[in-house]
């Protein structure tokens, strides 16, 4: 069996666990969750450890038969996609984990549902079928809606609720619609990605049926990833849910729908993906601006996260639009370093609200003196969120406008004026009311991160953050290749002159060297 | 001619009438736990069923009665749906006023009928077959007379369903008057001639008119909601399924088997029918309070649902009606078990009732939870794989028409998570009234849902199998 099934495993066999015990077992139903996702974890450190970056193809493949009448098989396997994803992942669920100590009721419930969450989340990422890849996106979704529901906070909850159910199934749905088309369209009878993949280099799909599927795809996918002017479920949704489904959703599943566009979408539609990214392009500066003005005009710290989560979203949306090469690898180092981000904000204003009662900034400020650990910590979160240099973020959002530049030069322009300005405007704003200036005598007893499964939770995400910020060649060697492949899909057929020079080059040296 | 092909249903008949001499005889309060005797008997039929060789199509009663992988799974399909409602009426029956060996015996015969639709390859088959489950719902519907509800469902129901049934007659007349045939086999080597034919056309539509009643499809649902609230739900359980399902297989072996071309001509009506059927079903069920009534609604969805891969006119439609069919099998069963035993206790089927039924009886709750789960088509369960199976059928033709049935269909599943969330949300998350009692779940039931819940799982994780079976049945088809 292959790494990555133990990696989706453990979190599963600990959900069964938990659905076993007796709901007043509270210390032993947590520490199973704790458990479980912290050796899906460190598996998860290992097999990005162990992943070799010059092999194009994915690895840790396994494959197993499910059902043959349509061609639908267990087939998992990483390649530059989606092993730091599978990484981020799994930090996240582990740290997700450690932040639900504030939950008190319905223990039981509550850790089955974040556990299947996980495994969902988790195995959607690692799926190489097309059908299990749908299958478990919409398990993680379920339990997303329902902790919502049944945990959430603040009055708007079940509008929340009904909000991001109806939106993200609608969304789902329309994707759906587009990967069952591909299923058809190419006629192959099965739902190998990578099957499919190289059947469609071989004969690609007509231009007609391209142009049908494609938009499915593109909405099914940008409704789930909050694309303007589908996105105001998001805001509301992050607002209401528990720390650690908005952990897990702003960090890792939403990352499905941007996935989901790089690695089917775009290969298998490149045609239509080609006549299609103007009007991405266009729609992400809706997200980028229009967001972040919005996020500008937040008075409640949690809004004002989720906006900024949001606008976020239109740096990778940009770097997929650019179909290029340093584009696609900007994204991807985007979605990876936003899942890490996003989920340390949501992780620390999950803290602060258990903390003060409130999210509203106009009653916070003075904080950092009493809580010097969570306030440097969210502090260089916020400025990790503006794009400063040392972070992962600045090192994707730089390379998507290296990427995009030469497609779209006034997108970009535009783009990098809302990554500075607006975003520093809102976030340093954030950083002075809540964190600096006169202290208000309502918080005096306030309690820093004491327990330590909380600081460490800060301590992995935000050292995550730092590692590929530092050393971001650790991600994105293990990304070109990858990405290389699916610029060369897309890439119109006269410009494939300069891959086929590559690699003819290549193939010249042992020649030269003799 | 060759009678020993209905040994299934000369088995079910059988034990109807036993039933009914064995109640001359036994004391009236053993009579109850007669309905154990029948599912016994059933399930001993079923199991029965899978030593009955089945390979080419056979034919008995001058090719009226087919027998082939399709009859038999829709008849083993019907021979399950049968032991679990049986199961659910012996407890239901404390709430009958007399008759329990009737009921028991009529349900039989139902059945019966139905095993007569998966096979009928004759016009007059289709009939005989229709009017023998038709009529003895009537009387199942109307069993309580002490209320008044169930009474006012078994007239609404005989009202259309007399003129159902009216349609369908006149329908087979123009049929027989044109072709000069009732038999599928000469109908269907005809049919290059007869398409042409507006008699012809107007015939196979009057007889679709029956069976859209049977399915309860737009515009000739109106029946479904009131039926269900008001017949005892066990009857409407087999209503929802058993019926239905019988609609289906005739309809599946009309338009498939006989005229295959003229269906594909029609695609544009049987789409607007599809598209109306799953939206009415759904925008009507929103703002119901009574649960059965509800699933009234949504059986009518699911019908929209299942036409859609009549649509495709394949044999991958075929396949998803048929496993969607045994999905919905278990789905709707689970829900109907879990009202039973509720109705009972409460004597009422307002979504109040079912509040924080979580905290009553948590058996009870997952049933519900995960029926609806399924009925909205949310992995891992039954729900999801069928309707994913349905979509791929449909998106095989591939034009821009599919594509926005695709999307209205679409539209309905998105609107029916409201109200299906809407019931989970009542059982888990609404407090119970203080005074409502812990509820008691006898033996069989339990073992019922447990077994539903299970299928559920099983089919939305391992569909292997049914899938298989499903294509095997399909072949039937030749297109």
């Amino acid at each position: 069996m292959s790494t990555i099934t133990y990696i989706l495993l453990w979190p599963l066999l600990g959900a069964v666990c938990v659905a076993a015990l007796p709901g007043s077992f509270r210390f032993a139903i947590r520490s199973i969750a704790l458990a479980t996702t912290f050796i899906s974890m460190i598996l998860a450190i290992l097999l990005f450890v162990g992943f070799d970056a010059s092999v194009a193809g994915p690895q840790f493949v396994q494959k197993v038969p499910w059902v043959q009448a349509l061609g639908i098989s267990y087939h998992v396997g990483v390649d530059g996609l989606n092993i730091g994803l599978l990484l981020m992942g799994a930090i996240v669920a582990f740290t997700a984990a450690c932040m639900s100590s504030e939950i008190e009721t319905r223990l039981k419930e509550y850790y089955i549902l974040l556990l299947v969450m996980t495994v969902g989340i988790l195995s959607a990422f690692a799926s190489l079928d097309l059908f299990f890849f749908y299958f478990f996106h919409e398990l993680a979704l379920i339990p997303t809606f329902i902790m919502i529901g049944l945990w959430g906070r603040g009055e708007n909850r079940n509008y929340a609720t009904y909000k991001i159910t109806i939106y993200l199934s609608i969304g789902a749905l329309l994707a759906l619609i587009g990967l069952i088309s591909i299923y058809v369209q190419t006629g192959a009878r099965t739902f190998d990605i990578i099957e499919l993949t190289r059947l469609v280099s071989a004969k690609p799909i007509g231009a007609q049926s391209q142009g049908i599927i494609f938009p499915f795809l593109l909405f099914g996918f940008g409704i789930l990833v909050s694309l303007w002017p589908f996105h105001t479920w998001a805001p509301l949704g992050y607002a209401a849910a528990p720390t650690a489904t908005a952990m897990l959703h702003a960090g890792v599943l939403k990352k499905f729908g941007l996935y989901g566009l790089i690695r089917v979408a775009i290969p298998l539609l490149p045609d239509a993906a080609r006549d299609w990214t103007q009007v991405l392009a266009l729609l992400c500066l809706g997200n980028i601006l229009y967001c972040g003005f919005v996020a500008m005009r937040q008075k409640n710290l949690l809004l004002l996260i989720g906006n900024s989560s949001v606008a976020h979203m239109g740096f990778v949306f940009l770097g997929i639009a650019s179909l290029s090469l340093v584009g696609i690898t900007g994204a991807v180092l985007v979605m990876i370093a936003h899942g890490f981000l996003a989920a340390l904000t949501f992780a620390l204003i999950g803290f602060l609200h258990r903390q003060t009662g409130t999210v509203e900034m106009d009653r916070l400020g003075g904080l950092l003196p009493r809580i010097p650990f969570v306030g440097a910590v969210m502090i260089m979160a916020m400025l990790a969120g503006c794009g400063l240099p040392g972070f992962a973020n600045f090192v994707g959002e730089v390379t998507v406008f290296f990427g995009a530049w030469k497609v779209f030069p006034v997108i970009t322009v535009l783009a990098l004026w809302g990554a500075l300005v607006i975003g520093g405007v809102y976030m340093l704003r954030a950083i002075r009311t809540v964190f600096h200036g006169p202290a208000t005598t309502a918080f005096e007893s306030l309690k820093d991160a004491v327990h330590p499964l909380a600081r460490l939770s800060f301590v992995l995400l935000l050292g995550s953050l730092l590692l590929f910020g530092f050393f971001p060649r650790l991600l994105s060697d293990k990304i070109r290749p990858a990405a290389d492949q699916i610029a060369a899909m897309v890439a119109p057929r006269e410009t494939t002159a300069p891959v086929l020079a590559g690699t003819s080059a290549a193939t010249d040296e042992p020649i030269l060297r003799r | 001619m060759n009678v020993s092909l209905t040994i299934l249903e000369i088995a079910v008949i059988l034990l109807g009438l036993t039933i009914l001499l064995v109640d001359l005889w036994l004391p009236t309060q053993y009579r109850r736990l007669l309905g154990y005797t029948a599912a016994a008997g059933v399930v001993a039929i079923l199991i029965g069923s899978f030593w009955m060789p089945v390979g080419e199509a056979e034919f008995a009663f001058g090719r009226m009665y087919i027998f082939d992988p399709l009859a038999l799974y829709f008849k083993r399909f019907f021979l399950l749906a049968a032991a679990i409602v049986l199961v659910l009426t012996v407890d239901f029956s404390e709430r009958l006023p007399s008759g329990i060996s009737e009921y028991y015996a009529l349900s039989l015969f139902a059945l019966s009928g139905m095993m007569f639709a998966a096979s009928a390859n004759d016009f007059i088959l289709v009939f005989v077959a229709l009017e023998l489950i038709t009529i003895t719902f009537y009387i199942l519907t109307s069993f309580q007379r002490n209320r008044l509800t169930s009474l006012e469902a078994g007239i609404k129901y005989l009202i259309l369903g007399a003129l159902a049934t009216g349609f369908t007659v006149y329908g087979i007349a123009l049929i027989f008057g044109t072709a000069n045939a009732t038999s599928f086999s000469v109908i269907a080597s005809k049919t290059a001639d007869l398409a042409g034919n507006p008699l012809f056309l107007l015939g196979t539509l009057l007889v679709l008119v029956g069976v859209g009643f049977k399915i309860a499809a737009f515009p000739f649902q109106m029946w479904a909601p009131d039926v269900y609230q008001g017949a005892p739900a066990p009857t409407a359980a087999f209503l929802a399924v058993g019926s239905k399902a019988a609609g289906m297989v005739l309809l599946l072996r009309i338009l498939f088997g006989v005229i295959p071309q003229i269906t594909i001509n029609w695609t544009a009506l049987l789409m607007a029918v599809s598209g109306l059927t799953i939206l009415y079903g759904n925008l009507c069920a929103i703002p119901q309070r009574s649960l059965k009534r509800l699933l009234g609604y949504s059986s009518i969805a699911h019908a929209g649902y299942m036409l859609l891969g009549i649509i495709a006119v394949n044999q991958a439609g075929s396949t998803a009606v048929l496993f969607y069919l045994v999905g919905y099998l278990f789905t709707v069963l689970a829900a109907f078990g879990v009202i039973c035993v509720v109705m009972r206790i409460t004597d009422s089927d307002d979504l109040s009732a079912f509040a924080g039924l979580h905290s009553r009886s948590p058996l009870l709750a997952a049933a519900l939870g995960f029926s609806m789960v399924s009925l909205a088509g949310i992995p891992p369960l039954a729900g999801f794989f069928g309707k994913f199976l349905l979509l791929r059928a449909l998106l095989e033709q591939g034009t821009a028409s599919h594509y926005w049935l695709a999307l209205v269909a679409l539209i309905g599943v998105a609107m029916s998570l409201y109200y299906y969330l809407g019931i989970v949300r009542t059982v888990y998350w609404t407090k119970a009234q203080s005074n409502d009692p812990i509820i008691t779940v006898a033996g069989p039931i339990r073992c019922v849902l447990y077994g539903c819940i299970a299928a559920m799982l099983y089919l939305g994780i391992f569909p292997n199998m049914i899938v298989n079976a499903a294509v095997r049945a399909s072949l039937a088809f030749q297109l």
